[in-house]
């Protein structure tokens, strides 16, 4: 029996490099398709081996520019690639217009990249809730590098960490002073600092300001975020922008970081798996129980408190289990 | 996962260009529109070719794609999307039309499978209407 016989259809099929079935199962994973968690969990042991790179910042810094610069690069060495990028959801309509594959150029037929756009679907952070797992489908798929863009970010979204190794903040000039860099949120994830449209006037300034704050101090794990400055518009510094990029997968390495994040962020995922059921059950058993729903009458008369019905819902459904 | 299905998951739609035509007013609108009525709307826009089409809707997994052209030349790359997507086993997803379409070839593109050709003048409304009831339902 081949390794894969025993995978379910769509599993086979992706890792078979069915380009449709890879993009079918990652809709699945969007919706929240429950018919999809036989492939989901299938395909979990082929995963880990991609290297996930964030790149977020404001909107309109030119992260898809760059994310089609540093793709003709990594396919120039050989390397498969994979892209998503995340759009916001109108929380009025709940649609979206996900453009960033305008910026994208590519070989028509390449089978060595594959790009999905993703909408936030009201998730905050900057990128989508399925947005690490359909990382991991790309990684299942066979894909080296997997460059994901977040929404344009504000200064709090900083949720990529909980998806890639390695983020990238893009800024650009005249962005404001050198007292925002010390701002907490965005400017604290960044592994990699690149100030972009460097053809414009004061990059030069606004990198120097960003060296000042990373010459501050190294992050809590001892990495001291690199600052390059990069141009679209006439292609200058993506080499070197990866050449960043790199040495700080190295560093995860070589310091056993890279295990040890994972291992964090698995951890929070697998309590996120875990409180998304309680939640549902505790909701669906206040629905159903009539001694349960009789607290709410309790609670509305103010003859017991928030505090004790809580105790007493958590208690019920626990002994249940 | 194992979370609850969204009752409808929305709609994914691929609005496109084919060809040499710089004007893309119209499809932004048609976009902005599906938008308001809940769809996402990947917009690749202008200079198209209908391979790089046929590409992104295979990646996006899309339910419906929208083709404009206001060059003259849909008669020429029309077919050629309609026949890619056969080739490539997407002949399920719906394709309509938009653009300066004279009503003898709009007959003709319907005949090969285009399910609806929007003129000038047509509303927003009837685009969304149409595109909600011909868009492949999720299987």
């Amino acid at each position: 029996m081949s390794p894969t016989a025993r995978l379910p259809a769509a599993a086979r099929a992706v890792v078979g490099g069915d380009r449709r079935a890879l993009a079918r199962l990652i809709t699945a994973v969007e919706n929240h398709d429950p018919a999809a968690l036989p492939d989901l969990r299938a395909l979990y042991r082929r995963t880990g081996k991609a290297r996930i790179i964030g790149l977020t910042g404001p909107l309109g810094v030119g992260k898809s520019s760059l994310i089609n610069g540093l793709l003709a690069l990594l396919r120039a060495q050989g390397l498969k690639v994979g892209v998503i990028a995340v759009d916001p959801s109108s929380p009025f309509s709940g649609g979206s217009v996900l453009g960033d594959r305008v910026r994208i150029e590519r070989q028509v037929g390449d089978a060595g990249v594959f790009v999905r756009s993703m909408a936030s679907r009201g998730h905050t952070g900057g990128v989508a809730a399925t947005t690490r797992e359909v990382c991991r489908l790309l990684d299942a798929f066979g894909l080296d590098v997997i460059l994901v863009e977040t929404v344009g970010s504000g200064q709090v979204d900083v949720e990529i960490r909980e998806v890639a190794t390695t983020s990238v903040v893009v800024l650009v000039p005249h962005l404001g002073d050198e007292v925002q860099s010390l701002k907490a949120g965005l400017f604290e994830i960044a592994d990699v600092f690149c100030v972009n449209k460097a053809d414009l006037a004061g990059a030069d300034l606004a990198a120097k300001d960003l060296s000042e704050l990373v010459s501050l101090g190294a992050n809590p794990e001892g990495w001291r975020p690199a600052v390059v400055t990069t141009s679209t518009q006439t292609g200058t510094g993506l080499d070197v922008l990866w050449s960043a990029i790199d040495a700080h997968e190295q560093f995860l390495d070589t310091k056993d970081l890279r295990r040890l994040g994972e291992r964090r962020r698995l951890a929070r995922e697998i309590v996120a798996l875990v409180r998304e059921r309680v939640g549902r059950e505790l909701t669906e058993a206040l629905d159903r129980d009539p001694d349960l729903n009789r607290l709410l009458d309790g609670l509305v008369a103010r003859t017991i408190d928030p505090y004790a019905a809580a105790d007493r819902l958590y208690r019920d459904v626990r002994g249940k289990g | 996962m194992g979370r609850a299905s969204t009752p409808a998951p929305p709609i994914r739609v691929l609005i496109a260009k084919p060809g040499l035509d710089g004007h893309d007013r119209g499809a932004k609108v048609v976009a902005r529109a599906l938008r308001d009525a809940g769809m996402e709307v990947i917009y690749v826009g202008l200079r198209q070719t209908p391979e790089s089409i046929v590409d992104s809707a295979i990646e996006e997994d899309v339910d419906l794609i929208g083709l404009s052209c206001l060059s003259g030349a849909h008669m020429a790359l029309f077919p050629r999307v309609l026949n890619l997507l056969k080739a490539k086993r997407l002949g399920d997803v719906p394709v309509f039309a938009g653009g300066i379409i004279p009503d003898e070839d709009a007959r003709a593109l319907k005949k090969i499978g285009i399910r609806a050709v929007f003129g000038p003048g047509t509303t927003l409304e009837e685009i969304v209407t149409t595109a909600r009831r011909i868009a492949r339902s999720h299987a």
